[in-house]
């Protein structure tokens, strides 16, 4: 029989207020299997460390259990302690007295008790506990990013610059995302696209990264250090190796569509590329709006074109990469104004979303960066900010802080003064959050400097009166309901994970939180994981955050990636269920139940076939099997039988 | 009514606080002021305190302030500041509640043989019910 | 199609145009109601309190006899009678325990109310179910650019759980004068209450209330508003006397139920309806309009 040590932690007073520890080493003394017991103040502590390597080796132990606070805590400690000494670490196992005995229990005698059990239990699969070595797996070191916005562009970049081969996948034909269409950015006000642009064409100059736009993921399997992608390519209808990005095509072409990037402002041509800076910087067709795809007749631009880049039939294509990472930075889309109903529905045309009021501010917007109204193109004089439209309303949209828009909004009315001085701004507001660097000092700026007026309140609803938008709202300070007649008006409407994010998460097996963004692995202490190994989350689609949050996130996930590939293999957990091809009759019910795919039916051979670089170890399978044949290792039907007999036993 | 604005761990716990809640089964501490039932209230003008005044008013324990004032009468229920309301708050029925403790101490606001005859025939007869159902227990 | 109807005091005593007119189109409309035996009154206000049942019984025993009539759907005309007892009916479903104390209360009642028995139904829900088409073939008057302001006060759309549309920006009055061949107005204050039972005591809240409303709806353009409810068109037509005599500029607008106009656009005999019972006289508008 293995000798097996057990070592009591007091944990300070966590533990051994409740529990009895050396009642609990005195009644454990001779509890066959135990063949030396020892407790100890702090076993985490390097002395407590020291003890138990000493004890190892001075009992010559083959496995040891130590009594103390949950594996999640110190399990990898201990175990990196005994393999000091020589011990397999798959032969230390915790036997958790505190967070499942000690700090629920009030009576003393009770929570001694159920310890003693615990570490009985702990001791009997300790027994039959195997020796195990990490599975090991090789690791292709090349990167997919999705979506390249600025949290994308800033992945792929310093993934590149770590020299790994990355390809940057992006939807619309350019990259530049949300960024890009930004007027000014808070606190700075430095021109967005004047910083954006420059990492844009980094982007398409770097060696190491390869570009891919208008494209989209269609399908992903494998796992962590070895996924197989698929990309669709959309036809762009213009043959990209030809084009030069001259632009006569766009010019000629006859067909004018509301522009996505402007924000249906201003125009584009049917065959376009979204703004002047685009990278790349070559046109699509959209084949919904031209005219030649809708009647028939047209061909301009391909009678102009010098280069015969013109390719009406072209279809979408494929690719296949295989790839060790995934960084997912699909970012956010904003709540339409069409979902407010006291709002006026999106049917004011003087109402408008933040995003479309960057436009408006932009100078390579459609009214060259002077503030003028859609309706009649006047400049307002009196202009209504709303804040928290959508967001912070659990009762009718979404529960969240959006996060940005107190910023944004504040550096809007800002923005908004410098253009208009003999303008007035308001803003409604609930609460001010300007948590961040040189953001207070900036909102304060807005409020002295500036003279914008802030009323704290809710906007209960507004409407058309000749040319005027009467704002109907509240300042709960001075406790007054007021009543504007604003010229325009801006809503901050609530942060969205942009469209087509449930698809994406289902076809990565990645979670959405109950709003829909990206879930985290640990809120704290993993924030840019995803919980499915070697996928990263960056940017908005993980949650609403500004473009320092946004690019700091980047810039780790970089640092994920980088760390995962600068290993030749990588080390898999071997807590795996395998298969006892004696016993296995191939029915497949563990296929069915396996929620990673880990499990594959053998028909040729009658077998299931695990791969073992899959298995999470949720122990489904094991649950399922009807003939024991799928045994967890470590922790078999016969552990488990005993363990709960020991507990069971008085 | 109490001019005494001490704020205490008494006064925010008050028995008179659970017995609002008890009657309107609503709980006011969902509110965080945004004062959206205030802007949408149609007859805010002819009332003092303002409906967010009186949830936070509430939350303070300074409920005499409210069954003494006119405010929880000028409310017609329209239920506009609950559909309002981004936190799920229901103050119409915060109202019925200040409403009820008075009633119930009290049996009627106002008086019916004040309304003028002619004026009763006229009226249709949901609003004469409305009205009693609202001032008498 | 045959469903139960419930009245209501008022439509009985001072809103009879509301009710000759409404009854009249839906025949018309193929659509045949049985007006419920013996029925009560509904209380008129939901109760909003949580430890008086008392209030929930007229609307329950209503319930009760509809449940009898063996016919699932329950017309209510009156709009306040329809909020109190579709109230009633959420209240009767989703609280186990309050309803079970009001059965043991109720104990001359041989049935049973659990809530899913009977569906309380509005005129507009109604005229949906029956066929926007269906309306539109039986429209054989043609106004003359007519501008139509609906107004839809509280009840219809008030709290959300019983809400016949969207409570912010309803739709479904302006799809209806739509299919009848009129032209919509939008105003911002349709949603807004008249100011309700307040007239009784606290009439200058309504007076107030009815000069914004009628007001928007004029500077809109509106020639005539039409409603559903017997409280807000006493206080938004008889109330626009009081505003006259204070006030000399104040443009009067006529207003009718929503069913009077139907009714005129069908080609029902007009002498089905008794204009005289209007404050604000609709028949010089109706007939320049070429209704009358």
């Amino acid at each position: 029989m293995k000798r097996v040590g057990v070592f009591v932690c007091h944990c300070g007073i966590n533990i051994a207020s409740t529990v009895d520890v050396s009642r609990v080493v005195e009644d454990l003394h001779d509890y066959p299997g135990i063949a030396y017991i020892q407790d100890y103040k702090y076993m985490c502590s390097d002395p407590g460390q020291n003890l138990l390597k000493e004890a190892i080796k001075s009992e010559k132990l083959d496995a040891v259990v130590i009594a103390a606070c949950s594996p999640t805590l110190h399990e990898n400690t201990f175990r990196l302690a005994v393999q000091t000494v020589g011990m397999n670490p798959y032969n230390c196992e915790i036997a958790n007295i505190r967070e499942q005995c000690s700090w629920v229990h009030k009576d003393r005698t009770v929570a001694t008790e159920k310890a003693k059990r615990i570490i009985r239990a702990v001791v009997e699969k300790a027994l039959l506990d195997e020796s195990l070595e990490p599975i090991k797996v090789p690791v292709v070191r090349k990167a997919v990013v999705l979506g390249g916005g600025i949290a994308g562009i800033q992945a792929a970049l310093n993934i590149a610059n770590s020299d790994y081969e990355v390809i940057l996948v992006e939807k619309q034909s350019s990259i530049g995302g949300r960024m890009a269409q930004l007027s000014e950015t808070f606190p700075t006000l430095d021109c967005s696209q004047c910083i954006l642009t420059p990492k844009m064409v980094d982007v398409a100059q770097h060696p190491k990264i390869r570009l891919l736009t208008y494209a989209e993921l269609a399908d992903v399997s494998g796992f962590v250090g070895n996924f197989k992608v698929k990309i669709r390519q959309k036809a762009r209808y213009v043959d990209w190796d030809k084009c030069t990005g001259c632009g006569l095509c766009i010019e000629k072409c006859p067909q004018k569509v509301a522009s996505e990037f402007d924000q249906g402002l201003g125009k584009r041509k049917a065959i376009f590329t979204p703004f002047a800076q685009a990278v790349p910087n070559k046109p699509v067709i959209d084949c919904d709006n031209c005219t030649y795809f809708k009647t028939g007749k047209c061909r301009v631009c391909e009678k102009l074109c010098p280069f015969e880049a013109i390719n009406f039939v072209e279809t979408d294509t494929y690719i296949e990469e295989e790839v060790g990472a995934i960084v997912v930075a699909t970012g956010y889309d904003v709540y339409p104004v069409l979902n407010m109903g006291e709002y006026g529905s999106g049917k004011i045309p003087d109402v408008v979303d933040g995003l479309t009021f960057e436009r408006l501010l932009s100078s390579s917007g459609p009214t060259g960066g002077e503030v003028r109204r859609p309706s009649d193109g006047k400049i307002p004089k009196e202009i209504v900010f709303i804040k928290c439209v959508g967001s912070r309303d659990p009762e009718h949209h979404f529960p969240y802080c959006s996060k940005i828009c107190c910023m944004y909004t504040t550096k809007h009315a800002m923005l908004y003064k410098h253009r208009v001085p003999d303008g007035q701004p308001y803003i409604f507001y609930m609460d001010v959050r300007a948590g961040g660097k040189g953001y207070e000092e900036f909102y304060q700026r807005a409020q002295d400097e500036d003279k914008v007026l802030f009323l704290r309140g809710k906007v209960s609803k507004l409407y058309q009166d000749d040319d005027k938008v009467v704002v109907c709202g509240i300042d709960t300070l001075s406790g007054s309901n007021v009543e504007i007649r604003a010229d325009l008006v801006v809503l901050a409407m609530a942060i969205r994970p942009s469209k087509g994010i449930e698809e994406l998460a289902k076809l990565l097996k990645i979670s959405i939180d109950q709003n829909g963004f990206l879930t985290e692995a640990h809120p704290k202490l993993r924030p840019v994981e995803s919980l499915s190994a070697g996928i990263y989350l960056a940017g908005c689609a993980q949650a609403p955050k500004d473009i320092p949050d946004t690019v700091a996130q980047a810039t780790a996930t970089a640092a994920m990636v980088a760390n995962l590939f600068a290993k030749e293999y990588l080390l898999h957990d071997p807590i795996i269920t395998g298969v006892d091809e004696e016993l296995c009759s191939g029915c497949g019910l563990c296929v069915a139940v396996c929620p990673y795919d880990a499990r594959k039916t053998n028909r040729e051979k009658g077998l299931v076939e695990v791969n073992e670089v899959l298995c999470e170890a949720c122990g489904a399978c094991a649950a399922a099997c009807p003939s024991g044949a799928a045994q967890q290792r470590n922790f078999t039907d016969e552990q488990l039988n005993r363990m709960v007999r020991a507990i069971l036993t008085t | 009514m109490s001019k005494n604005k001490t704020i205490s761990a008494h006064r925010i716990s008050s028995d008179r606080i659970d017995q609002l809640h008890e009657i309107s089964g609503v709980n006011v501490y969902a509110c965080y002021q945004c004062g959206n039932c205030s802007a949408a209230c149609p007859a805010v003008e002819f009332m003092d305190p303002t409906p967010h005044q009186v949830i936070r008013k509430i939350q303070l324990g300074f409920i005499d302030e409210l069954t003494t004032s006119e405010t929880p009468w000028i409310c017609a229920a329209c239920i506009t500041c609950t559909v309002k309301c981004p936190r799920g708050v229901d103050i119409a029925k915060v109202m019925e509640g200040l409403r009820q403790i008075v009633l119930r101490s009290d049996f009627e606001h106002g008086h019916l043989c004040d309304i003028d005859e002619k004026m009763r025939k006229k009226l249709p007869q949901i609003a004469l019910i409305g009205n009693f159902r609202k001032t008498i227990l | 199609m045959e469903l139960s109807y419930y009245p209501g005091c008022t439509l009985k005593a001072n809103a009879k145009n509301f009710e000759t007119s409404a009854l009249a189109i839906l025949q018309h409309l193929d659509v045949t109601v049985k007006e419920l035996e013996d029925w009560y009154c509904c209380g008129v206000c939901f109760s909003q309190t949580q430890d008086n049942l008392m209030q929930q019984i007229a609307p329950v025993r209503t319930l009760v006899k509809a449940k009898e009539s063996n016919r699932r759907q329950l017309l209510a005309l009156c709009t306040m009678c329809f909020n109190t007892l579709k109230r009633a009916i959420e209240f009767i479903k989703n609280d186990k325990e309050k309803r079970d104390t009001i059965h043991q209360f109720m104990d001359r009642e041989d049935t049973k109310f659990y809530g899913d028995e009977v569906e309380v139904i509005d005129i507009l829900t109604l005229i949906r179910q029956i066929g926007l088409d269906k309306l539109k073939a039986a429209i054989v008057k043609k106004a003359v650019d007519l501008k139509v302001a609906s107004y839809y006060g509280c009840m219809l759309l008030r709290p959300q759980e019983i809400a016949i549309d969207s409570p912010d920006d309803p739709v479904i009055m302006e799809e209806i004068i739509t299919h009848a061949g009129c032209e919509n107005v939008y105003f911002p204050f349709r949603t807004e209450c008249c100011g309700s039972y307040q007239i009784v005591s606290e009439p200058e809240i309504v007076r107030e209330r009815a000069r914004k409303i009628v007001g928007s709806a004029v500077k809109n353009g509106a020639d005539l508003m039409v409603m559903l409810c017997p409280l807000c068109y006493y206080n938004l037509d008889e109330v626009q006397r009081d505003i006259q005599e204070e006030d000399a500029t104040f443009q009067p607008l006529p207003v009718l139920y929503f069913t009077q106009l139907l009714a005129l656009l069908m080609g029902l005999k007009p002498d089905l309806q008794d204009f005289r019972l209007h404050a604000i006289d609709p028949r010089p508008v109706l007939k320049r309009k070429g209704l009358l």
